[in-house]
């Protein structure tokens, strides 16, 4: 039985141990944002927030969250009321296909957090373990630059 | 049955041309539905593939029938009712779709104008129309939706039909925002990956251990949960009620099975010889040749271009939900080509097409065919062990890197002669490659993996290249858009396919423009003139001077002043020739190895409906070319391809992406022409170019990693 916080509530689950963090998110959990890419913490699509730092969820036990605090796109803000980033992201039009958007968010929320005024070598740094092939890299990095300017206002 | 190549190959069928997909899906309720509800529903045959299709399809429905953009609902493809508009590929989604979609509307708005006219009393031309509201001169006489169910559209287009004069457009022209954005910004389910039915299972494949493995042996043991094994010949699967024990259960088959492993792909590190050796025993054809008294040339280059094998790489694995209901096979696919699809599953199951329906979905970017229609077909294998429940089958990293198609390695020689002032007199081009197209529906034989591994196997074709009317494959942009009065082209495809070949963004130009933009460096450089100049004396295309003349513009290329470890170069292209013009400059920096820091872009797509969007996909081509002219190459041994994951496949990273600057050259009067892949190919050849500038080496050899330039310099 593990138990942890999803996204401000608490939720309790009973998985094997081959399950991942990722396998319970999309399965029981019944999110759809971390998505998987790898499965090797290699590309970045299934990154989640946890206790506030980005974690690749496709590698990572269930009981490893045991008591921790995991946030994933869906609890970053809503349509009616978005976090900076994802109005920023939609204002630049940052994605093609979009796949990787919700591990780009989770790491630049983290990076926003912890450093409120990246410069670009600062945001190329924090996204490198990201991977997109559509070729979005540089709208995604003017839309946490736009985000980082909404949020200091 | 179809020849699956859709609007892209024109049919003399001798009935009336209508434009694009219109022609070959004629009546006008295949595309346009007006519902009661004030709501018009809208039928590509074409597929969101990230490409930002959808958004611009709608605004073009909208401003032909002049209703705002939020009535527009864009129905996903669903074989039998969506129009066959065969592949969303070749840069042809606007061209074959919009055109129709815009034709079919200024012809609805005609037909449901004259209705009301009639009934009205009011002159059909003293009629407007306000979002759907039809307005005569002492106010609103009707709507679309009073009409709706009036059966107005079951008639076939009318060639006569008119579009709007460019200066009436309101809704193209603008970048309307993305309209699939807001939910993939907020997690909300949007590809097939994140369907979820009632009952469905979960599926993971067990491949050979070698490429054409046998399996010998299967030692029995447990499998996690209510895991169990699915088998037709050397096809194997897993399946099980969720995701964690079908991956386990996945891992303890694949170490089970013994599978007799011969050598069947050949040396790379002699990839370039063998595909000599192969052409020996292949199929020349002449491209094209054009014959003319020419003068002693005073100038002479020959010169050899080589590629490696390419992989798609999209982000999100392929994957595919199927069921069967009764003896109908349903699968929910981010397939391409879904009537193309399937027709092969149907070959494959050897039965009726119409006993397969494909739904699509969207799946992650594909930059072409990638292993979208693969794991269709294996979903539905899956299937029929299922007993009716749906089955969602993923591929992992290595499926997808090791076992999708591959953009075939190639090679092209090219040999031209010039008189004393550099002017070109003669171009001979010899391009040897394996088909660039594997795609499903275009064979009497399914081309799509599984078939080839069943107990009762299909044999494997080796893939074809699409007709040059439909922009080639080993060949496309192999002629140069440039004048030269002496002209040989021919293009040798391989008859044997050690690996499996399809198309990737780009198909032949990616390797064909970087060689003949290296040639005319060369050669500007061998009589001491600049890149940019010798390029447009021999380019009589306006279009194309237009765009190379505003790239450098953009760039400061005249006078521009090299730093040390840096260099500029150009390039230029007319995708395929008949599409996109796309000039592009790269800034280069040479380090320990080489750094792309700067592209500028200009391009010509004809008219552009959504500015944004199509900037969007010139840059992301070009950082798709960059990545490809760094450090793409799919590597094997003699038994398997040994790059499958993301650290033995990198791919361009966020620190190593160069600034864009795109530049839009818009022509509202001219048809669309596309905008995928047109920067891609001239993004590569002008990096090339840059490398020459820093280095003072032209490298021969794709990518153009430390060893490669090594071995050219």
């Amino acid at each position: 039985m593990t138990r942890f916080i999803l996204n401000g509530g608490e939720v309790v689950l009973d998985l094997p141990d081959h399950a991942t963090l990722l396998h319970a998110l999309r399965g029981p959990l019944g999110l759809s944002s971390p998505r998987f890419g790898c499965g090797a913490e290699q590309c970045g699509s299934c990154m989640v927030l946890l206790d506030g730092k980005p974690a690749y969820a496709c590698a990572l036990g269930v009981d490893a969250v045991a008591g921790r605090k995991v946030v994933t796109v869906e609890g970053l803000g809503t349509p009616a009321a978005p976090h900076p980033l994802q109005a920023a992201f939609l204002a630049e039009q940052a994605g093609q296909c979009g796949y990787c958007l919700s591990g780009m968010l989770i790491s630049a929320a983290a990076l926003l957090a912890a450093n409120p005024d990246p410069d670009e070598e600062a945001i190329r740094a924090a996204m490198d373990p990201h991977l997109c092939r559509c070729g979005s890299h540089n709208r995604i990095i003017r839309a946490i630059r736009r985000a980082a300017q909404e949020m200091a206002q | 049955m179809s020849h699956g190549f859709g609007a892209a190959l024109k049919v003399d069928d001798g009935k009336p041309r209508l434009p694009g997909s219109l022609h070959l899906n004629r009546r006008l309720s295949q595309w346009l539905h007006f519902r009661a509800d004030g709501v018009v529903e809208v039928k590509p045959g074409k597929v969101e593939l990230g490409q930002g299709i959808l958004t611009t399809l709608a605004q073009i429905a909208a401003d032909e029938l002049d209703v705002a953009l939020e009535r527009i609902r864009i129905i996903s493809v669903v074989t039998p009712d969506s129009p066959d508009e065969a592949v969303t590929s070749g840069s042809l989604s606007v061209q074959d779709s919009g055109s129709a979609i815009r034709h079919a509307s200024a012809d609805a708005r005609r037909i449901f104008l004259s209705v009301a006219a009639q009934r009205s009393g009011v002159a059909f031309e003293a009629i407007t129309i306000t979002d759907g509201d039809f307005i005569g001169p002492q106010g609103k006489i009707g709507t679309y939706w009073q009409f709706a169910e009036a059966g107005l559209l079951e008639v076939e287009a009318s060639p006569e039909a008119r579009a709007k004069p460019v200066a009436a457009r309101r809704m193209v022209g603008i970048s309307a925002l993305r309209r699939d954005l807001p939910g993939k910004l907020h997690g909300a389910p949007a590809y097939v990956h994140d369907l979820s039915l009632p009952g469905m299972l979960h599926a993971r494949v067990i491949r050979p251990s070698a490429r054409g493995a046998e399996l010998e042996a299967l030692t029995d043991g447990p499998l996690p949960g209510d895991a169990r094994l699915v088998r037709d010949g050397n096809f194997l699967a897993v399946l099980a009620s969720n995701e964690w024990d079908a991956e386990a259960a996945a891992g303890r088959i694949a170490a089970r099975a013994q599978w007799r492993e011969a050598d069947t792909l050949p040396e790379q590190t002699h990839l370039s010889a063998w595909l000599r050796d192969a052409a020996a025993r292949g199929e020349r054809k002449v491209t094209e040749e054009r014959d003319a008294e020419i003068p002693a040339a005073a100038h002479r280059l020959k010169r050899s271009f080589h590629r490696p094998y390419l992989a798609h790489a999209s982000i999100g694995p392929s994957c595919a939900v199927a069921r069967f209901e009764g003896d109908v096979a349903e699968v929910y696919s981010h397939t391409q080509g879904p009537y193309n699809l399937r027709a092969d599953i149907a070959k494959t199951l050897r039965c009726p097409p119409d006993k397969v329906v494909v739904r699509h979905m969207e799946g992650a970017g594909c930059y072409g065919h990638n292993g979208a229609d693969d794991v269709a077909l294996e979903a539905v294998l899956i299937a029929r062990a299922a007993e009716g429940k749906p089955v969602r089958l993923l591929w992992s990293r290595a499926d997808e890197l090791g076992w999708a198609p591959f953009s075939p390695a190639m090679l092209v020689d090219i040999e031209v002669e010039a008189a004393a002032d550099g002017s070109l007199l003669a171009w001979h081009a010899e391009v040897i490659s394996n088909g660039h197209s594997g795609r499903p529906g275009r064979s009497p034989v399914p081309t799509l993996l599984a078939a080839s591994q069943l107990a009762e196997p299909f044999p494997v074709q080796p893939s074809i290249n699409p007709p040059l009317a439909a922009g080639g494959g080993a060949e496309r942009n192999a002629i140069p858009g440039y004048r030269v009065p002496k002209l040989h082209v021919a293009t040798t495809k391989l008859l044997e396919m050690p690996i499996r070949t399809s198309a990737l963004r780009g198909l032949g130009a990616t390797l064909n423009v970087w060689a003949v933009e290296s040639i005319m460096d060369e050669m500007a450089a061998l009589v001491g003139e600049d890149p940019l100049m010798y390029r447009l004396r021999h380019l009589d295309d306006a279009r194309g001077r237009a765009v190379l003349e505003k790239v450098a513009s953009m760039a400061g290329w005249q006078g521009h002043q090299p730093r040390e470890g840096f260099g500029f170069g150009i390039a230029y292209a007319r995708y395929k020739n008949t599409g996109a013009y796309a000039a592009v400059i790269a800034e280069v920096e040479a380090r320990e190895r080489i750094f792309c820091r700067r592209i500028w872009i200009a391009g010509d797509c004809g008219e552009v409906v959504n500015p944004d969007g199509t900037g969007n996909q010139l840059e992301g081509g070009a950082i798709h070319g960059t990545s490809i002219a760094l450090v793409e190459e799919v590597r094997f041994d003699r038994r398997r391809v040994t790059s499958d994951s993301w650290e033995s496949f990198p791919i361009l990273r966020f620190s190593e992406v160069p600034k864009v600057d795109v530049a839009l050259i818009n022509r509202p009067e001219a048809p669309f022409l596309g905008a995928g892949e047109a920067s891609l190919a001239p993004s590569i050849a002008a990096i090339a170019g840059g490398i020459h500038a820093a280095l003072g080496v032209r490298p021969r050899q794709l990518p153009f990693s430390p060893e490669n330039i090594a071995r050219a310099g």
